[in-house]
Order: C-alpha cells, then sequence, then structure tokens
C-alpha cells in the first residue's frame, strides 16, 4: 500500500501552498513574479516551503556550535562563601548531583543540558546533509527525528533556571553567595539558536529530496538490465 | 484538501470521532483532531490560568533560612538580580520565556475567546491568533518550574527551603496552561475569527 516517494500527490507539486499559521491551502499564483502572496484567510505570507531553510539552518547551527565551547568550559555560575569562590561548569554541577546521590537529577541535568543540544546540533546537521544530498532512506524515520528535536530543545533551558533560582536565594552576604557566570549567557545562547534551526528547518525538503532523488538511489530498473 | 504541514502529501479528510484525532498516511504527522469540547472550555481554562498567573508572579516563589539569615525570591526578583549582575542577557531571556511571553499567551487567548463567546468578533483576531502560534513555543513556564526543583534539591542541604504561594501556583499554572493549550481547537478559532466554512467535522 506504500506508494514510491515520486509518485504521492503533494500540495508544491499540485501548484498549492498550505499556510505556515493557519493550514489553510490555497493556489499560489503562477507567475506571482516575486511578489509576495498572502493567505486568502489569515493573511500570512505564503510560502511553499519555508524561505531558505536550509541556509538559514545553517547559519542558526554554526553559530550555536561555536557557542556550544564557551557555554561548556566556562564557568555558568560562581559561588563564593567563607572557604572561597568555586566556579561551576554545566558539567561539574552534573557531577556534583551525582557525587551528592541525586543521581535522578543528575541524569536528568545531564540530558537536558549536554546530551539534547549536543543531539540536535548532530542530528539537525545529519538532516540538512541528508536534504542536501538528496537521500532517498527513510524519510518517515528522519521525519520522526525532526519531531522529536523539535519537542525536545525547549527543555534545555532547565539549567538557565536553575542557575536564576540559586543566584536570586544564595545572596547571604556573610555566608555565601551565587553569581551566574559567563557560561550561562553562551548556554542560553546555544538553546535560542538550536531552537531557531529547528524551527527554520522544513522536514517538507526530506520527502521533496526523497522524491527527486530515485533514478539516482534506486537500482535501475529491470527491463534497462535486460537490455 | 489537506496538505501534511510536515510532508506535503495531500489527502481527502476523513470525519472524526468526537477526541479523535487524524494522522498523515505518509509520514505520520498530526493533520487535524476534533476536540471533545469547544471553546468555551477553553476559555473556562484559561481564564482560571490567568488567575494562578498572577498568584504566581504575586508572591515568593522559595524562600531560605540558613543559621537565621532568611532571603526570599519571587521570578520578577530573580530575573532582576540577574540584571544587577551584570547579566542582562540572561534576564532578558529568564524575563521574555517564563513571564513576557507566557503572559502575551494568556492576553492573547482572553483577546480572542472573551469576545467568540459573546458572539462578536474580535479586533485583530487573526493577527493575534498567528502572533499567539508562533509565541508558544518559546514559553516555558513548565520548564522553569523543573528548574526551580532541581535548585531546591540543590540548596536543601545547605538550608532550610521554604516553598512559597507561588511554587504551588505555577505548579496548578503548568497543567492549566497545558490544559487550555490541548483543548484548544486553532482550527474552529480560525473559521470563527475569518468566517470562512467551517471545517469538516
Amino acid at each position: 500500500m506504500k506508494r514510491a516517494p515520486g509518485s504521492v500527490p503533494t500540495a508544491a507539486a499540485a501548484g498549492l501552498a498550505r499556510c505556515h499559521a493557519c493550514g489553510q491551502l490555497s493556489r499560489l499564483p503562477a507567475a506571482a513574479g516575486g511578489a509576495a502572496a498572502a493567505c486568502p484567510r489569515c493573511g500570512a505570507a505564503l510560502h511553499l516551503r519555508q524561505p531558505a531553510s536550509v541556509a538559514r539552518t545553517w547559519a542558526y547551527l554554526s553559530a550555536a556550535a561555536v557557542l556550544y565551547v564557551p557555554a561548556n568550559v566556562l564557568p555558568v555560575m560562581k559561588s563564593g562563601s567563607l572557604f572561597g569562590v568555586q566556579e561551576d561548569t554545566i558539567l561539574s554541577g552534573v557531577v556534583f548531583l551525582w557525587r551528592d546521590g541525586s543521581w535522578f537529577l543528575a541524569a536528568l541535568v545531564f540530558v537536558a543540558s549536554i546530551v539534547v543540544p549536543l543531539a540536535k546540533l548532530l542530528a539537525l546537521s545529519f538532516l540538512l546533509l541528508g536534504v542536501q544530498w538528496r537521500s532517498a532512506w527513510q524519510p518517515q524515520w528522519r521525519t520522526r527525528l525532526y519531531r522529536i528535536i523539535e519537542y525536545m530543545g525547549r527543555w534545555s533551558m532547565l539549567d538557565i533556571y536553575v542557575v536564576t533560582l540559586l543566584a536570586a536565594l544564595v545572596q547571604l552576604q556573610s555566608l555565601a553567595a551565587i553569581q551566574a557566570g559567563p557560561g550561562a549567557v553562551a548556554f542560553g545562547a546555544v538553546v535560542v539558536l538550536t531552537m531557531l534551526a529547528s524551527q527554520s528547518f522544513d522536514p517538507r525538503l526530506i520527502w521533496d529530496a526523497a522524491a527527486a532523488a530515485p533514478a539516482a538511489t534506486r537500482k535501475p530498473a529491470p527491463t534497462e538490465a535486460v537490455r | 484538501m489537506h496538505a501534511c504541514p510536515e510532508c506535503d502529501a495531500l489527502q481527502r479528510p476523513v470525519p472524526l470521532q468526537s477526541g479523535g484525532m487524524a494522522r498523515c498516511w505518509r509520514c505520520g504527522a498530526v493533520l487535524y483532531r476534533r476536540r471533545r469540547h469547544g471553546l468555551d472550555a477553553t476559555l473556562a481554562l484559561t481564564l482560571a490560568a490567568a488567575v494562578l498567573f498572577g498568584l504566581a508572579n504575586a508572591f515568593p516563589l522559595v524562600g531560605l533560612d540558613l543559621q537565621g539569615q532568611t532571603r526570599d525570591t519571587s521570578l520578577w526578583g530573580a530575573v532582576s538580580t540577574l540584571w544587577d549582575q551584570d547579566m542582562a542577557l540572561l534576564a532578558a531571556l529568564v524575563f521574555a520565556t517564563t513571564l513576557a511571553l507566557p503572559a502575551f499567551d494568556l492576553a492573547a487567548m482572553l483577546w480572542l475567546l472573551l469576545p467568540l463567546a459573546v458572539g462578536r468578533r474580535p479586533i485583530a483576531g487573526a493577527q493575534v491568533l498567528r502572533g499567539l502560534l508562533a509565541i508558544r513555543p518559546w514559553g516555558m513556564v513548565e520548564v522553569f518550574l523543573l528548574g526551580v526543583l532541581v535548585a531546591l534539591v540543590k540548596l536543601a542541604h545547605l538550608a532550610t527551603v521554604v516553598p512559597g504561594v507561588a511554587l504551588w501556583s505555577f505548579g496548578a499554572l503548568i497543567l492549566l496552561m497545558a490544559a487550555a493549550a490541548a483543548s484548544f481547537d486553532a482550527d474552529l478559532a480560525w473559521a470563527r475569527l475569518t468566517d470562512a466554512p467551517q471545517p469538516a467535522p
């Protein structure tokens, strides 16, 4: 019952654009000549695919990859107490929780702050390369991967809120004071940039590429082989 | 006809039972749902959420008691502490994701749903609904609450932690906001806002 990707009727092939805001299908004027079409129902700008999706996603993604380094190397938090100043990176915060016996929380913070941002960087790069190389491999699986990334991204903000609250609460002049560190700014930027990256990626490109690919990736048709 | 938002496959809409959802045959994305209740249920949940949002920001979130020294903070207090520590960018990020955008979310829902409930058309309805759907991924109240809980566990063995009124309010708020978002029938709202034909049942 599954049809080959190339033979599936798509909105774009029929000259129809789905409004990204309200979902309304409408016919794109064939010769728009660069004039922006607007959704007749809600007025949002109409596009067959997100404009410059691949370039924008790469741009956000490379900015995020660059900032991923200071986000993990610089301290996200500085705690001063009677015993001196201690600087914590994201990873040392996880180690602290682990040593403390809060294994569940340690695992939670590790996944939210370290695994998820890294997984987003790698998975989006993988999806972009798949589109650029016109891959026909498992478009369904890749769409599902995209959906998971879209959903997980926001949870990386966890550490930002932990630092915010610690810095606000632990201000006991003589005993202890906690300050947010420069790593937290870089980390916040990574979360925002990877969210922008996944929003600007258009999963329909996966299917477009898969539909355009078959000639290159499929085995030659038997008739050709016989001849 | 419907086009899948994730793979663009064209498909004919099928009638759904109440509470059901339609998925794309090709990639499995959710195409549309049929909610159990209409926009009035969403309005009720949103009103309750707005009250709790007020409470959650009017009272201290948590207090700390360390050898006689006490300190408590509200969400706004936490944001302004960051600001004072020369962390303006971080303060802005926390302010936007936990205060400004959730407030806009609730206000926009009320802006749309209150007039619709009495049979009127809200002013600039399409623009407001578009804005609402665009900012929604950036409101992170539920992630914030998890962050508060992690921070409390970290502090629990240094000092006595006193949960404040706002902490419980936030707990109830995320449940109500999630319920309001889940019950919100955007297709129906689009149809009511623009007088387009109602979506196929």
